[in-house]
Formats: structure tokens, sequence, C-alpha cells
């Protein structure tokens, strides 16, 4: 994972958004004081469909919430943190129980800038999701990849995260929704999600695996993954940028008739690394480094 | 003082079996009937109209009051009380919008319902629409800190096409120095204090001009 220094994904996120609220007026942009800066524009021009709630986590939730109910397309942003663990349940019945969507867009991920130290990380929040219906995620490895799923995601009425980072690999893919084959082999398959994937790539020079990838983690690419594991031994690795292990029971559901073994590489789940530097350093520390994937895939595969 | 729900009474019956005493003390009762009677443009026929007001029961515990209203206005067969928390039944002890004619939010856990009022103010008012919002909330759920974020969002942003009615029946544990309607007052809304079993003055506050400032009425229904 490298950093991109000429457009961040967030910048994309703010360039594609406000082309969105010009063209259509379904769509609206509730804030919770974080990026206002990068909307001052459109917040003039639509003052009741770009709403800056201030530091009001719960009620940009339920402003949400209400929007969707009266026919808007809600897009919501801040960190991850504030988006999705202090307003969990708000995203439960504000949103999931009124049968009502709305595009969630966070940034920060694990650990963007771990300076900032543990309030601003939220490895769990795909693994939250993962306790709600209905919920798309998409994982960005590159801020290319984000207009395409902000897009895709606008244009249904659903509910769905969009995870941006600051991490990105060094070129973007195309945006398909399922498992991208990107090298074949046969001792094992690793699916690579959104910006780890440059690592991945790295860890696996030389080694004769399968790897996949993808920016869209829900819904799980089964039938994806399933055609992989049929190519290759039944080994299968998949590494995310977030909580160990989230797709876990994905890999399980989807090879429930094959003989198979799985490891998980993630951000750890056994401690709290009360630590800030570099996103390097805490790589290094979650087994999310090519070296520690490199490390994890001999232990898997026995090589 | 007017007392005109007493024909409510054995529909309440059909879901609690008591036609004497928990019809008359329900403390969202009256103020239910004035909306659905007086205030509210709604009809069974345009629960998708998206020109009509939106009534939203924040206070989601004891709906029967609620339901009976709503079947009394033709929202809903009154023989469906009949079928009150059974399964398959589309009333329960808390609504779901999603089952249920004529309900605009599922409530029962506190403070989500003015929040989600707020945002289809929004949505009204940048769709140009006339239509209104009112939130019944109750004094005990205006502890949850959700409420009070909104709140302040709604008096900033000036939604004068919102309106929360507070039922005060005391219930809050650690009561509201200074009265309810200071809290919002603090915020620029405009405010109303009423009897809240006095249906004049109920409709003469929830019709009451706002503008450019939301509005609450807190309905009194304290015992004694």
């Amino acid at each position: 994972m490298t950093s991109v220094d000429l457009r961040t994904m967030r910048e994309a996120f703010a360039e594609h958004l406000t082309e969105a609220l010009d063209q259509d007026p379904r769509v609206a942009l509730v804030l919770a004081a974080i990026s206002r800066g990068l909307f001052e524009r459109p917040s003039r021009d639509y003052p009741d469909r770009v709403v800056n709630v201030g530091i009001r986590e719960q009620a940009m939730i339920g402003v949400a919430g209400g929007l969707a109910l009266t026919g808007f397309r809600p897009v919501v942003h801040t960190y991850g943190p504030f988006l999705v663990e202090r307003p969990y349940e708000q995203l439960k019945l504000d949103l999931g129980h009124q049968g009502v969507g709305a595009v969630l867009v966070s940034v920060g991920a694990s650990y963007d800038n771990p300076a900032m130290g543990r309030t601003h990380q939220a490895p769990a929040d795909v693994a939250l999701f993962d306790t709600l219906p209905g919920w798309t995620v998409h994982v960005p490895g590159h801020p290319d990849e984000v207009g395409p799923l902000l897009a895709g995601a606008i244009a249904g009425d659903d509910r769905v995260y969009l995870r941006l980072s600051a991490r990105s690999n060094a070129r973007p893919l195309p945006v398909t929704g399922e498992f991208v084959p990107l090298k074949h082999g046969s001792l094992g398959t690793v699916v690579a999600v959104g910006p780890t994937l440059d690592n991945v790539l790295a860890a696996t020079e030389g080694v004769d695996v399968s790897v996949l990838y993808t920016p869209t983690i829900r819904p799980f690419d089964s039938a994806g993954l399933r055609a992989a594991v049929d190519s290759t031994a039944p080994n299968v690795l998949v590494v995310e940028p977030y909580l160990r292990g989230t797709s876990a029971a994905q890999v399980a559901d989807a090879l429930a008739d094959v003989p198979h073994r799985q490891r998980s590489i993630g951000v750890r789940r056994d401690l709290e690394v009360h630590a800030y530097g570099t996103p390097e350093q805490h790589d290094e520390i979650h087994g999310l480094d090519a070296a520690g994937i490199a490390k994890t895939l001999r232990e898997l595969l026995g090589y | 003082m007017t007392s005109d729900t007493t024909h409510l009474a054995p529909l309440f019956a059909r879901m609690t079996g008591d036609e004497k005493h928990e019809w008359a003390a329900a403390s969202t009762l009256d103020v239910l009937w004035v909306l659905y009677d007086r205030v509210l443009d709604v009809a069974p026929d345009r629960v998708d109209d998206p020109d009509r007001d939106r009534f939203l029961l924040s206070k989601g515990h004891g709906p029967m009051a609620f339901y009976a209203v709503l079947a009394d206005k033709g929202f809903i067969d009154a023989s469906i009380l009949d079928t009150w928390t059974d399964f398959g039944s589309i009333l329960g002890q808390h609504p779901d919008r999603t089952l249920v004619p004529g309900v605009e939010i599922g409530s029962g856990s506190l403070g989500h319902g003015l929040p989600i009022a707020v945002g289809q103010a929004f949505g009204l008012r940048a769709q140009g629409r006339s239509a209104r919002v009112f939130v019944l909330i109750g004094d005990g759920e205006l502890d949850e800190g959700s409420n009070h974020e909104a709140i302040a969002v709604a008096g900033r942003h000036g939604l004068d096409h919102l309106t929360v009615i507070v039922i005060d029946n005391d219930n809050a544990d650690h009561g509201w120095p200074g009265g309810i309607a200071a809290r919002f007052a603090v915020e620029n809304w405009a405010t109303a204090t009423v009897d809240g079993r006095d249906h004049d003055a109920i409709h003469a506050a929830l019709t009451a001009d706002h503008p450019g400032r939301p509005l609450v009425v807190v309905a009194d229904v304290r015992k004694g």
C-alpha cells in the first residue's frame, strides 16, 4: 500500500458527488462538519439537500433516513468511527428498519493516520455491517475506482457503504462487483480486498498461487471464489484491510461442500495497538505488509 | 374542555379488553384524535401521496390509541385490531411502517422519530412542497441525546414545516427544570404549552403560524 499524492479518494469522492448533485435532483448529502470545505459550492447552491448538521452523528443518520423517506438518495459522510460505530442503532433503525437506503461514505479506514490514535480508527466497520441485512460494501483500492463505485451506489436505492482510504494501490482496476482473477497458480487462492492488493502482489511474486482482486466485498462473490478454488489446491487466504477474519464466514459458506483450509489476514482482534507512527508500521504489526502476508502464505501452503 | 373520544373506546378494547380505564388514561389519545380529526392533511387513499402531511409516532410504545384512531379513520380495518400482537398481524406493541398503511415510521426505541422528521422536513422543503411534518415524543423520551441534536439542527435551519408535540406526563426521571418548552425556545423554536386533554387548545396550538421557525407544542397530561 502506497500513499497517493495527486488525488486522494476523498477528493475523488467530492468531485464525483458534486457532479451527481448538479445532475440529479434526487441526490442529497448529509455532513457532520467533516469535509464541509470540499462541498462549499453545492452547499450554497442546494441548501436543503446539502445539509451540514454540525457534529451530530445520530441526527446525521436520522436526517438521512428522513430524506430517503421523502424520495431522496442521501449520501452521508464522515470519519468511519462516527459514521458507523457511534450511530450504529440509527443505521439499524433509521435506515434498515424503515425500509429505506442511503450511501454511507467514510474516511479514515482502519488506521490511515495512526498519529490520531485509536479514536479515529474503525477496523470493525465492515464486521458491523455484516450484522445488518442488505448492505453492499465497497472498499476501493485506488482513487480512480471511487467514481464508478459511487455512481453505481447512487443509481440504486439500497444501503451501500463506501469505505475510502488514504492508502492506495499503484494502479486502478476495473470495477465489476466480482472477484477479478489477476494471476493463476496451483497451490491456493489469495483474495486481496481494496488497497491490500499491491502488498499481496509483492508477497505472491514467484509463488504458484492464484490471486483475486475485489473492491466490492459485500455481497461476497461466492461463485467467483468457488471458480478460482476449483482450479487450485483448496487453500484460501483472504487479505482484508479491516478486522481480521471479517469474511471468514463467507469463505466457509462458499466452500461448504469442499474440504478446504483458510487463513485470514487483517487488523488484529486480540489487542489494541496503543501506538502512533505511520500506517506502514501498523501494517507490520497486523501482518498486512508484504513480509507478513508472505509469512502467513508460507504457513498455509507449507512451502 | 371537550371530550369526544368515547367512540374510540370499543376499538381500544378490541386490543386490550378494557373499555373503562386504559383507553381514557392513554396519554396520547386526545392529541392523536385532534391531529387526525382536525389537523393532518392525510387520508387512507393518499398514504403514498408526496404532498400528504406526515405524522410520526416517535413514542412508539403503547400504540393502542394510535391504532384505534387509524381504524376509526379508515386506514386499517377495525377487525385487524383483534389480531393485535399475533404472529402475522400487522399490529404489534411497537408500530412497523412496512406493515401498517398510514404509519410513517417504525418506532419503539426512543429518540429516533425527531431526527427522521428533520430529514423529512429538509426533503419536503427541497422539493418545494407545502406538506407539514408532525412528530410526537414523550417527556421521558426527550432524555435521549439524539433529540437534542435534532432540536438544534431544526432550529438553526429554520424548518418551519416541522412541529413536535411533547406529551408531558412527568415521566422523565430527572424532570425538566425551567420547563420543556425552554429547551426548544433557546434553539429558535416557536413554543406553546397546553392542556393535553383540551381539544380546542391543542387544535389552536397545532395550527398557529410559526413562520421561519419550527414549533413545539407541549401537551400537559400530568395526573392531578
